[in-house]
């Protein structure tokens, strides 16, 4: 087939017009110059969403302000915050006889308390990898003799596409395919952390995507319950460094607000069509969270007209305590208390081949983030 | 937490599946979850679904607004 050069998106300079990039760099580097003189310290920024901690580290942005930033990765990657009972159980349910667990390509990596995937699958556990919800319900429909478990994981962002999904099934009357659910809220987790007396930060990078579909709004309480000043930015270059620059100039006036430094993708009211379709199917429950422990309204659960979907109803299973793997500090990590290097694993005993928790495993997990960008020698 | 790419529409196939490039890549992505999207838009894709229209202006707003800030001409 004949190669037909597409025409340059004109998306592409917000990452690659250069110019711009050094000089909002070169203006960010003299305002947090200033904001270090009349502090004495580091400025403490929190990067919610694990997209931007690998985004910070492959763009270089993280390594040229250090001087100046102590970044810290907050409970924004999917894979690392579930649970580990949610991972023994979605490792359990895949050996029960006739069903098949569906899930992201991260999910199959994380170790389980008692075992992992490989030994699972010893033992005839069936998981299969999907790309989208949706294909979990072709497989169901593709093979209606078997009971298909579509491993709910995920953010506001992905949640809209699980309840497509659903909305599929219930129109095709499926009888074998049903939702694990242990779907998070970004604003619930971020008002837990900022209650905590012992994390100090001066400002937050808020989810990009996340309010693509919540819009603005949910975390406008940032700035006015905890007087922080936070942005909502997106993944490209030029977007970072706006969204930096954006906190620089609130600390510069004195102020704290929640600004949206994402405009071309986010809206005050986010995407509401796909939001009402998240509701008609689930409504916030309390949820489990590696690290936090259950936290009051912070998921989304099956409603309860659509329980017969919902795979913890469907499958109850009694599972011994979990337990986690012995030094790692993943919930540690994922509260921006603690960087990799202070796990006695990272590098050593843990690494993205052999991983010891789940922030080794994910694409964006900090540790993993960390072990491919921000390793120095000696 | 949430990988998404924008790509531009190249072809629609029916009312809620489309045809999008990214850098030479083609895929089709569901488009129930936005409104009517045309040709040449550009959509954010995560798991296989557009979830957001890319609003172009204010995309091209915000590049004009920080060259201005910053004193650098358009490349
Ligand atoms: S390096 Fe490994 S063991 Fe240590 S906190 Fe990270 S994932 Fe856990």
């Amino acid at each position: 087939m004949p190669f037909n050069r597409a025409e340059p998106s004109p998306l592409l300079p917000f990452n690659d017009d250069l110019a711009l990039g050094r000089a909002m760099l070169a203006r960010i580097k003299e305002g947090l110059a200033d904001w270090q003189r009349a502090h004495g310290r580091k400025l403490t920024l929190m990067e919610v969403c694990g997209t931007h901690t690998v985004a910070l580290s492959h763009s270089g942005i993280r390594d040229a302000l250090r001087p100046w930033v102590d970044f810290r990765s907050g409970p924004g990657c999917p894979v690392c915050v579930t649970d580990q009972e949610d991972i023994d159980a979605m490792l359990e349910l895949a050996t029960l006889p006739g069903l098949t667990v569906t899930t992201f390509g991260d999910m199959v990596r994380v170790p389980g308390s008692r075992r992992n995937l490989a030994q699972a699958k010893a033992a005839g556990a069936d998981v299969r990898i999907v790309y989208s919800p949706l294909e979990a319900v072709d497989l169901a429909q593709a093979e209606p003799q078997r009971q298909i478990v579509f491993m709910g994981i995920g953010f506001e962002t992905t949640v809209p596409t699980v309840a497509a999904a659903l909305r599929k099934a219930v129109e095709e009357g499926l009888e074998n395919f049903s939702v694990y659910s242990v779907h998070k809220l970004a604003a619930p987790v971020i008002r837990q952390l900022l209650q905590d007396p012992e994390l100090k930060l001066d400002g937050l990078i808020l989810p990009g995507h996340v309010a693509a579909i919540t819009g603005r709004r949910p975390f406008a309480f940032v700035a006015s319950d905890f007087s922080l000043p936070a942005a909502v930015t997106g993944f490209a270059e030029l977007d970072l460094l706006g969204g930096i620059q954006d906190l620089l100039t609130q600390y510069h006036e004195g102020s704290a607000r929640v600004s949206n430094c994402y405009p071309r993708i986010v809206r005050e009211e986010g995407n509401r069509k796909a939001w009402n379709l998240v509701d008609r199917y689930f409504t916030q429950g309390d949820v489990r969270w590696r690290g936090l422990g259950l936290l009051p309204d912070s998921g989304l659960v099956l409603r309860p007209e659509y329980r017969r979907f919902d795979a913890q109803q469907r499958f109850p299973l009694n599972l011994p305590p979990a337990h986690l793997p012995p030094g790692c500090l993943c919930g540690e990590v994922l509260k921006g208390k603690v960087l990799p290097f202070d796990c006695r694993h990272f590098a050593k005993s843990c690494t993205p081949v052999h991983p010891v928790g789940p922030c080794m495993v994910s694409g964006e997990g900090t540790c993993a983030t960390y072990y491919k960008y921000e390793r120095r020698e000696g | 937490m949430c990988l998404a790419v924008p790509a531009k529409v190249v072809r629609i196939l029916n009312d809620f599946t489309v045809e999008v490039e990214t850098f030479g890549n083609h895929a089709r992505v569901n488009t129930s979850l936005i409104e009517q999207v045309k040709l040449g838009d550009y959509v954010l894709v995560h798991a296989g679904f557009a979830i957001e229209i890319v609003d172009q202006d204010s995309a091209q707003e915000s590049l004009a607004l920080w060259r201005e800030m910053y004193a650098v001409q358009s490349s």
